[in-house]
């Protein structure tokens, strides 16, 4: 199957860069998968599980947002902050979604309150989802 | 004259400097490494993100409802000093250096008859300009207690820098930082940061990007988000220029209080001998004298 490059980099390192076969990412609207030879493409990311296929392995990364890039040499992946799912507790999610609660509380105009509404839910999801 | 036992403690006292200066500098060698091991991580975020932001960007330009960190305000009056420098002192002349750029960016726009406000990351910046500057010193931020440096810092010190944006406090802001370029070579640089300013690359915006959500979207989130990728940015390089610059002020301490031991030695050695001899000289005078 044709691959493409994939890198995934948080302001502080570089988490992933390597050829694979395809990319699930978390979209704000709506979640979508790169293969290679995708158009040119922009997207904002949601928390939520981004999973990279290659070779016959898949990994899964919980991402905390962020944007995502096609361009025509791979996909780059900025997020916010990467964790592999594995190395992920539930702890520190409860703590995240505690200050999405806060900022849900705290928002001082409909559109933050909307973003923070949003960003609660995504997180619940996450949690959810995950089984923790 | 001193006596034999001042000179003795003084040969002491320069020899235990020697060896504070000595750790130090292999303190900071070390601190260094981790530190350019820090920037170099960075690097990829920051380069994608400008990529990204210069092709959004250059769509967007010029189209009036363009965000204003990006166009600006239209106006130029009040300008933002934003002004990183180190915690700690004894590391040669890299505090002064970024203070001195922003004296002299300020002492030039306040000539132009511009308004100057100081954003202070870090103490020693704040020590140096609080003497001419007080009373314009808007905001400081200490990062003393910061063992390894996170984004978490940078962006605290930029939502602040926004929030006195949105406010309308400033109309540009400007970062003062030292850019690492090797161990002997720090350069105090300035960069504005807000509006923002790309560099650019020569040929024009390539692919044409499908965006989701739109543009305008994506671009309020990202300007913000690209003024704290630049405070991190500046306050890694800055992380690394200081351990580079404390490491060659104290390989030069360490050379200069070797030449200094070496020196209070030979003079040590001279009076002791000189005592000797005047000594010898009395006993063999007595001597003879009877």
């Amino acid at each position: 199957m044709a691959t493409f490059h994939f890198d995934l980099v948080s302001p502080e390192k570089l988490l992933f860069s390597g050829d694979v076969t395809q990319v699930d990412v978390p979209g704000q609207e709506g979640d979508f998968g790169v293969f290679a030879g995708h158009a040119p493409f922009v997207a904002m990311m949601k928390p939520g599980v981004l999973t990279v296929y290659g070779d016959g392995t898949r990994q899964r990364i919980v991402v905390q947002g962020g944007f995502a890039e096609v361009g025509p040499t791979g996909l780059t992946v900025l997020a916010d902050d990467a964790t592999p799912v594995e190395e992920i507790d539930s702890a520190t999610l409860t703590q995240a979604i505690k200050d999405a609660e806060e900022d849900v509380s705290d928002a001082a105009d409909p559109a933050s309150l909307d973003t923070a509404k949003t960003r609660l839910e995504h997180l619940k999801t996450l949690k959810s989802a995950l089984g923790h | 004259m001193a006596s034999l036992k001042d000179m003795r403690n003084r040969i002491a006292s320069t020899k235990a400097t020697q060896k504070i200066t000595k750790a130090m500098q292999m303190v900071a060698a070390s601190k260094l490494r981790r530190a350019q091991v820090a920037v170099e991580a960075s690097r990829p975020y920051a380069e994608h993100m400008g990529k990204v932001l210069s092709n959004i960007a250059a769509s967007v330009a010029g189209s009036p409802e363009a965000p204003k960190l990006l166009a600006g305000t239209g106006a130029d009056q009040v300008h933002l000093l934003v002004v990183c420098t180190a915690e700690r002192g004894l590391c040669g002349p890299f505090n002064s250096a970024i203070a001195r750029l922003a004296r002299e960016r300020a002492h030039a726009l306040m000539q132009q008859g511009k308004t100057v406000k100081f954003f202070c990351i870090g103490r020693k910046g704040y020590d140096q300009l609080k003497r001419q500057y007080e009373s314009q010193i808007v905001e400081t931020i200490e990062l003393r207690a910061v063992r390894q440096l996170r984004f978490e810092h940078a962006d605290v010190a930029a939502r602040r820098i926004l929030a006195m944006f949105e406010a309308g406090e400033f109309d540009v802001a400007t970062l003062f930082f030292s850019r690492f370029r090797s161990v002997i070579a720090q350069i105090p640089t300035a960069q504005q940061i807000v509006p923002a300013v790309f560099e650019t690359t020569g040929e024009a915006a390539t692919a044409p990007y499908e965006y989701e959500p739109e543009e305008a979207t994506i671009l309020a989130d990202l300007l913000p988000r690209n003024v704290a990728v630049q405070v991190f940015r500046a306050l890694l390089e800055n992380a690394a220029s200081e351990q580079g610059a404390r490491m060659t002020a104290m390989d030069n301490a360490t050379r200069n209080a070797g030449e200094m031991i070496k020196k209070q030695t030979l003079t040590y050695n001279r009076t002791r001998q000189a005592m000797i001899t005047k000594e010898l000289i009395e006993i063999i005078s007595g001597a003879e004298a009877l």
